[in-house]
């Protein structure tokens, strides 16, 4: 913002001004999803703001508890709908710890592959949706060429596009299709150079970086007592990234930085989630190039569903399968949180077992929910036009707040 | 993961300064639990974020559940971090149901679509008797804010010095905590020609 | 081409006379009923409201349908209009929930007439897997829709599809899907009772209220 402009945001005007309530969403096409922002404004500037959320309530978490286990993903990938991987990863991980299975190494690279994949598309969501906020219309459809690219590897080796149902218990469903690999790889060579061209679009637009440098800071500290993670969090300088401290699938082979900011705007968040894009193309490239030879699910009947080609031939892996889809396995009383790094920070998954074939509860820690706390904190005592690019940076997806 | 042995050392010096607050610890599947006594739960959150040597100051999240057969019936479970030595230790406050005896079925669903609710922020009336209460941390955690509010929507936990202690995800006027394991999940049936006899 | 535009200069300047005339109003003219015109020109030109509930919305008309794949600009509906009040056709792109319904019955309202309405997804056209007490378990329970599309989400062209279905509708050819085709009609299943029951009490009780208002 020029310095004639900045005026108003923090001494009181000499006018005196009255301070309106206007109330923004569920319906607006600049808040992602039904989200209802209750704004106190004085003149142009944002005094007081209330997240209205619960619109999109789908009551998932009651829903598991009706179903047996390996029924709950489905439900669980409908959350956070632009991250559908990082749903299941977190569920299965935790019922993985709950029945103590160990999954085979092919499995882990493979779920790394898909991890990383998502994550590059969920980014792109992101860039799209926010930059059109921003009246940069074009990005959005450059965004969703590649987004296509992904989502068309999704369907080739899960068959849908989105809500994948990829991840199991124990590995995943199938292996990966022929002609799978060489597609990738052509993608993964063309993204860094789409990431350029995307920087070239956006870096030297002049509107886009008024709008976004030195808008929207929140100190780290606060951050963190917000409990805020993930990219937001990076920007302002804290190198925290659960894929580096937790020790979980085979991230600790892999060799990825950890982009950080250093001012904590709105540009710096912009440009972490870049990077991230082209850390992510690293991470699966590795994967791809290490991705170890074996079986890709667990060899574990009591809990993985016996080979489709062994139904006709073998009784016992008849039983096995007749028990597993009907009745569901039983795990023994207990409780697990596991958490992952999603695109939008820490997701967890908290579940408790009762012994029987259902879970007694399943409980997201959804990094969206917790970060939308800071938003308040973004938007106070700034222009209404600046709230919007903070929350499109913010990025919270509706689904996953509301759940 | 603090491991069982430093786990025992952390209750150990925890029944030094608060005896009593520590009711048993769990090490269960490489996650240590401590299990805490819901009136003295703040003060054993703060002892672990300032203790020195202890610093479990980020939480992760915070989460009831409801174990309905057991009593205490329910538990509010604290997921904390401790980002230097990254280790998580989740402390579980058990909460009794006041209006236990005979359980009692949940409140009876609202009807499918609910009244919309325009008005935004009014306190809802101070919550009804006969739930259970427990100590808000949200002075020591601000990012507890909205999750107690979700606690609350769900099973019906008062959090005691909560700032706005409002339904958040459900509309204001719904009635009935849905997560407690007594709410029925609601839904329709669907008919199929073999149970048109029954639904149809 | 140039011929023809010389053609039609000719034509108003009544240089065209006898066969000639004839044979190019027949070229050139289509006779129609204005009603008819009226509702291809509107099946053709739509301004759906940019509006998206859940998962399907990304799939759906704010997002991936209008993007450079699928481009629903070809039917001509690109124009997302961010006020219902601006709008023809709302696209129901997820799970409506207890709290939202009242918001969306709101927008519906606030559309003008005439105004279309598409159900994307088992959510919002049945509460899809969502059997629990926060969903409405299908939109029609609150207002009128024109056109369910199934699919979890639908593919983008499966939206496609259902809005050309949408499009045939209101320039009064609806398509009778397979019914139709396989010569199979009165094989509908009704809920309670059939097509040959009474109607409740409220329901002609509201029924004589809309004809009072009609005729007022
Ligand atoms: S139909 Fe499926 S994809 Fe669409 S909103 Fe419902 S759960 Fe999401």
């Amino acid at each position: 913002m020029a310095d004639g402009l900045s005026s108003p945001l923090s001494a009181p005007p000499a006018v005196e001004t009255e301070v309106m309530t206007i109330n923004i969403g569920p319906h607006h096409p600049a808040t992602h999803g039904v989200l209802r922002l209750v704004v106190d404004l004085e003149g142009e500037v944002v005094r007081d703001l209330k997240p209205v959320i619960g619109y999109v309530h789908t009551g998932i978490e009651k829903s598991c508890e009706d179903k047996s286990y390996w029924k709950v993903i489905p439900f669980v990938e409908r959350m956070d709908y632009v991250s559908f991987f990082f749903q299941m990863e977190a569920f299965c991980g935790a019922v993985e710890r709950l029945v103590d299975l160990e999954i085979p190494p092919r499995a882990k690279y493979l779920r790394m592959i898909f991890l990383e994949l998502n994550r590059i598309h969920s980014h792109l969501v992101w860039l799209g949706t926010t930059a059109l906020d921003l009246g940069a219309i074009s990005m959005l459809w450059y965004c969703f060429r590649e987004r296509e690219r992904i989502l068309d590897l999704f369907e080739m080796a899960t068959g849908q596009r989105m809500h994948t149902r990829y991840f199991q218990v124990g590995g995943v469903i199938e292996d990966i299709p022929v002609g799978f690999e060489e597609k990738l790889r052509k993608f993964i060579a063309d993204m860094p150079v789409r990431v350029g061209q995307y920087e070239a679009l956006l870096d030297r637009n002049e509107v886009f970086l008024q709008r976004t440098k030195g808008t929207g800071i929140v100190p780290r500290e606060r951050l963190l007592e917000l409990g805020v993670t993930g990219p937001l969090l990076r920007a302002a300088g804290e190198p925290w990234d659960m894929r580096k401290t937790f020790d979980y699938l085979a991230y600790p082979e892999m060799d990825f930085k950890i982009p950080v900011g250093t001012v904590g705007d709105n540009y710096d968040r912009y440009r972490v989630r870049l990077a991230e894009i082209v850390e992510s193309v690293r991470i699966v490239e590795q994967s791809l190039d290490a991705l170890p030879e074996g079986p890709f699910i667990a060899d574990d009947r009591k809990y993985v569903l016996p080979p489709r080609s062994e139904l006709p031939t073998s009784m016992e892996s008849l039983i096995h399968h007749f028990k597993l889809v009907t009745e569901g396995y039983r795990v023994a009383p207990g409780e697990v949180y596991y958490a992952i790094e999603s695109p939008r920070g820490e997701l967890g998954c908290f579940v408790l077992a009762d012994g029987s074939a259902k879970p007694a509860r399943v409980h997201f820690r959804d990094p969206s929910f917790i970060n939308l706390q800071a938003f308040k904190d973004m938007a106070v005592d700034t222009y209404v036009a600046d709230m919007i690019v903070s929350l499109g940076m913010l990025d919270p997806i509706l689904g996953g707040v509301d759940r | 993961m603090p491991d069982a042995p430093g786990l025992e050392l952390i209750r150990g010096e925890i029944e030094q300064d608060h005896p009593g607050a520590i009711l048993d610890t769990s090490f269960d599947r490489g996650q240590a639990t401590l299990v805490v006594d819901s009136e003295q739960v703040l003060e054993v959150l703060r002892w672990l974020c300032d203790a020195p040597g202890q610093g479990y100051r980020f939480l992760s999240s915070l989460h009831a559940a409801d174990y309905l057969p057991a009593t205490p019936r329910f538990a509010v479970h604290y997921e904390l971090l401790n980002r230097n030595r990254v280790e998580r230790l989740r402390v579980k406050a058990l909460l009794a149901d006041p209006s236990a005896g005979p359980v009692t079925a949940g409140d009876p669903p609202p009807p499918p679509v609910a009244k919309a609710s325009s008005g935004v922020g009014s306190p809802t009336a101070p919550p009804a008797e006969g739930l259970p209460e427990i100590d808000s941390c949200v002075e020591l955690f601000p990012t507890a804010d909205f999750q107690e509010r979700e606690v609350f929507d769900f099973f019906g936990i008062v959090f005691r010095g909560h700032p706005d202690l409002t339904r958040i995800l459900l509309p204001e006027d719904y009635v009935g905590w849905p997560q407690r394991r007594d709410f029925p999940v609601g839904g329709e049936p669907v008919t199929f020609t073999y149970n048109e006899r029954q639904y149809g | 081409m140039r011929d023809r535009q010389l053609r039609a200069r000719d034509m108003l300047r009544g240089d065209l006379e006898g066969e000639e005339l004839e044979r190019y109003v027949e070229e050139k003219v289509v006779v129609t009923r204005f009603e008819e015109m009226l509702n291809w020109s509107r099946a053709n030109s739509m301004f759906p409201l940019s509006f998206g509930l859940a998962c399907c919305a990304i799939e759906g008309i704010p997002m991936s349908a209008v993007t450079a794949r699928y481009d629903i600009a070809r039917f001509g509906a690109e124009a997302g209009r961010a006020s219902p009040r601006q709008a023809d056709m709302i696209i129901l792109s997820g799970r409506v929930s207890i709290k939202m319904a009242p918001v969306v019955r709101r927008l519906y309202d606030q559309m003008l007439e005439p105004k279309w309405a598409i159900s994307m997804g088992a959510c919002s056209s049945s509460g899809g897997m969502f059997s629990n007490y926060a969903v409405v378990q299908g939109a029609d329970k609150f207002m009128p829709i024109d056109v369910h599309i199934p699919g979890c989400p639908p593919r983008p062209e499966a939206v496609l599809y259902g809005f050309t279905k949408l499009q045939r509708k209101i320039m009064g050819n609806p398509d009778q899907g397979w019914r139709q085709r396989y010569n199979a009609a009165g094989t509908e299943e009704w809920a309670r009772g059939g097509p040959a029951s009474t109607p409740s009490p409220e329901a002609v009780e509201a029924y004589e209220v809309a004809r009072e208002l009609a005729r007022a």
